[in-house]
């Protein structure tokens, strides 16, 4: 999978080369085949997001018609302490989500790759990303519930003191975090997996020769050569991990207070229980902003790290 | 080249407004004068969708030309769910509507006013429990006939009562005050037995091992605190608002408030009550199944939820007497609705001592009509069930008070929500977070 993404911009290069004569051949077919995917585009993500921008420059409750208030959602979004915190906690979010994932995929790719063929246990590192998010959510709701949960029972019986987890102010949004991590491992070990795929072997051979251990092994010939699978696969999981709400939806509903209150949370909230569509459209269109920016400076790195085997 | 590219946006668009236009309109047709009618009627609580089934049964018994067929979701869901659907011009006919949310749908006129039906069919609004049918009137309009009431009383563990040595006949004349607690924190701490088997009050009393504790804590009701704090409050002498229905302004500035909330929270720090943040969001039922808790103050759509162990006592009376909040739900009819006069039948029917009197025999709530809760009454006691402390609490006149109804309600509960939990996790005190956030509040209503 990894292969085909890093591969998509060479299929761009060649289609803009053919130039005219191509259009005029072959123009009608490929819309037809183009169609489907366009008519999703338009139909899910253009129309509601002018729809969107749209909204928030007017004063919507999603059941009388939008009154034009100009630029005044916008003044208040940017003096909403409630926005700022939820950036800040998507923010922390996002940095231990992505770290400790992509720490323990990486541990996970190189036990797949260096120790063990089975495919059963490719098989089973995937098991937790086919559970669906609620599922999973609801799952680990009940073995940290503190009064009836697993963990909280496993942790007295070792002699530790109970926690909160989920519902603790502290602990809320590394919990949740932590459960998006479980989550999502396997699948990242999976992409990084495939990119070391891509490491000719007789490097290793090589190294075994002179003597390298694994862990040498490890650092100056995996790591360096899986840098580009490496930097895609922390653009993916940043974004995915960004779009944090399923978790935070089943679980916590934001508390306790504002804890738990991540960016998505906060504007389904506003659009959805309190009906200010217009001001959640101008939360959103803030964050279209920000993740163009976040992506535009990925896609930078990105380009930067040409693989070092060419 | 331009030109058929801008053709082809404008197909897209088109296909897909048709696509979309196809999903919406997914619902019945306009009916012909002599077809049958299908009415959709949604409602939140599962455990009284079987009652309600028999009441659709024996309405389109008696009505074989109109259909009805129930929706139900969760809580939390069924209001996201209605507006949407109200939104998209495809909302149920006919459904449960609630007290802080009905205001706010009469504004948009998404609500049927029926006023002039009652008056037309001549109904008798004084069936129901006192006060209940105006609570759904504004500016002389009527969105609503009242179904089922609730109060709130205590539930108890009857085992870990005795072993307390405790008589449950003292809870028909316990007290409560704000600043020790009275009768009922000693109810409370007698109740809370730590891993040496000591209870609260007890010197030697370990609060950082309790293995029971004496009251319950279920998390969230931060506005209103209907199930938790809201009587307590209430029999201090606090007031939610400047008047009931329709208050533009809000109390939560109230120092006799502050002083609820903090005896409340306290409950936390002496061990006698759970810390908010090991509550759960489990609810109080698990936890008192497990005999982790013994006692916790309940509404009485909660009754038939509680096994045998369990038993009712009224709530405690303080400096101002016994008070319980009481709400009541009611059938609105959604005004864009496509058979106008079928709905009002349903509802009629649904406001009616026939539908209410099959929902008395479920025995999962109070019905609306006064004869049909002396018949819950009566079902409850044949399941073996005492009941009487919420009926006598609804009874007396000076002991309930209404919940409050305003525009904003969603907001307010998010607000205060924030402030009530910061207090609840001993990060701040109510004197200065109520407050604070009372501006809050009442910046909504400018």
């Amino acid at each position: 999978m990894a292969a085909t993404l890093l591969a998509r911009p060479l299929g761009r290069r060649t289609a803009r080369r053919s130039g005219s004569s191509w259009q005029r051949g072959h123009g009608r077919i490929a819309l037809v085949f183009l169609a489907p995917a366009l008519i999703g585009f338009a139909a899910f993500y253009l129309v509601p997001t002018v729809r969107g921008l749209w909204f928030s420059f007017t004063d919507y409750n999603l059941l009388s018609d939008p009154k034009v208030v100009g630029l005044g959602n916008y003044g208040e979004v940017l003096s909403d302490r409630v926005f700022w915190n939820a950036l800040k906690v998507t923010g922390v979010y996002v940095v231990f989500n992505v770290a400790t994932q992509t720490v323990l995929a990486l541990g996970l790719a190189v036990l797949m790759e260096r120790l063990t063929r089975s495919v059963m246990i490719r098989a089973m590192v995937l098991l937790p990303w086919l559970v669906p998010n609620v599922t999973i959510a609801l799952l680990w709701m009940w073995l940290l519930d503190v009064n009836v949960g697993f963990v909280n029972h496993v942790m007295e019986q070792i002699g530790l003191s109970k926690q909160g987890f989920l519902f603790s102010p502290d602990q809320s949004i590394l919990t949740i975090a932590s459960i998006n991590t479980w989550r999502h491992v396997g699948y990242t070990a999976l992409l990084l997996f495939a990119g070391m795929q891509l490491i000719p072997k007789h490097l290793y051979e090589a190294g075994r020769i002179d003597g390298a251990g694994e862990g040498r092994m490890f650092r100056q010939i995996t790591l360096p050569l899986l840098r580009p699978v490496l930097a895609l696969v922390l653009v993916v999981s940043l974004i995915g991990s960004f779009q944090i709400f399923d978790t935070v939806a089943v679980t916590t509903e934001g508390g306790p207070v504002n804890a738990s209150r991540v960016i998505y949370y906060y504007i389904y909230e506003k659009a959805f229980t309190q009906f200010e569509f217009g001001y959640a459209s101008a939360m959103s269109v803030f964050l279209i902003v920000f993740l163009v920016a976040l992506t535009l400076l990925q896609m930078r790195l990105l380009r930067a790290s040409t693989s070092d085997l060419a | 080249m331009k030109t058929p590219r801008r053709t082809l946006f404008a197909t897209m668009l088109t296909l897909s407004t048709l696509a979309v236009t196809a999903c919406g309109g997914g619902g019945s047709g306009t009916p012909a004068a002599d077809e049958k009618v299908t009415l959709t009627y949604a409602l939140w609580d599962d455990k009284q969708q079987p009652a309600y089934q028999k009441c659709a049964d024996a309405f389109h018994a008696a009505n074989p030309g109109i259909d009805i067929t129930i929706t139900q979701s969760g809580w939390d869901q069924y209001w996201t769910d209605l507006t949407t659907k109200l939104a998209a011009g495809d909302a149920p006919d006919v459904f449960t509507d609630h007290l802080s949310r009905y205001p706010e749908l009469a504004k948009n006129n998404q609500l049927l006013d029926i006023q002039q039906d009652v008056a037309n069919d001549k109904l008798d609004l004084s069936i129901y429990q006192k006060g209940l049918a105006d609570l759904w009137v504004r500016d002389g309009k009527r969105y609503g006939l009242p179904k089922d009431w609730d109060t709130i009383a205590v539930v108890y563990n009857t085992k870990q009562v005795a072993k307390a040595g405790i008589d449950p006949k003292e809870f028909a004349t316990w007290t409560w005050n704000p600043t020790d607690g009275g009768d009922f924190e000693k109810t409370v701490a007698k109740l809370t037995i730590d891993g040496q088997g000591r209870n609260g009050l007890d010197p030697a009393f370990d609060k950082t091992d309790v293995k029971t504790y004496g009251l319950a804590l279920e998390t969230g009701g931060g506005a209103y605190g209907q199930g938790q704090w809201s009587h307590f409050a209430a029999s201090d002498g606090f007031v939610f608002t400047d008047k009931n229905p329709f208050g533009s302004r809000y109390n939560y500035d109230d120092p006799k408030l502050a002083e609820t909330i903090d005896w409340y929270a306290g409950l936390i720090k002496k061990g006698y009550m759970p810390p908010y943040d090991q509550a759960g969001k489990l609810g109080v039922t698990p936890m008192m199944e497990a005999g982790k808790a013994a006692m916790v103050t309940t509404g009485s759509w909660t009754i038939s939820s509680w096994g045998e162990d369990f038993a009712f006592a009224p709530l405690p009376i303080g400096p101002q007497g016994r008070k319980t909040m009481i709400n009541g739900l009611a059938d609105s009819i959604y005004a864009g609705t496509k058979h106008k006069d079928e709905a009002w039948k349903w509802v009629r029917f649904l406001g009616s001592a026939e539908c209410q009197d099959l929902i008395a025999d479920s025995a999962a709530v109070f019905p609306a009509i006064t004869s049909s809760a002396d018949k819950a009454l009566a079902a409850h006691k044949a399941a073996g069930r005492d009941v009487s402390a919420f009926v006598d609490e609804a009874a007396d006149p000076q002991g309930t008070f209404l919940y409050p109804i305003t525009d904003n309600a969603a907001k307010v509960e998010q607000l205060v929500l924030a402030a009530y939990e910061s207090v609840m996790l001993g990060k701040a005190d109510a004197r200065t977070a109520l407050p604070a956030v009372n501006t809050e509040v009442n910046n909504l209503f400018q």
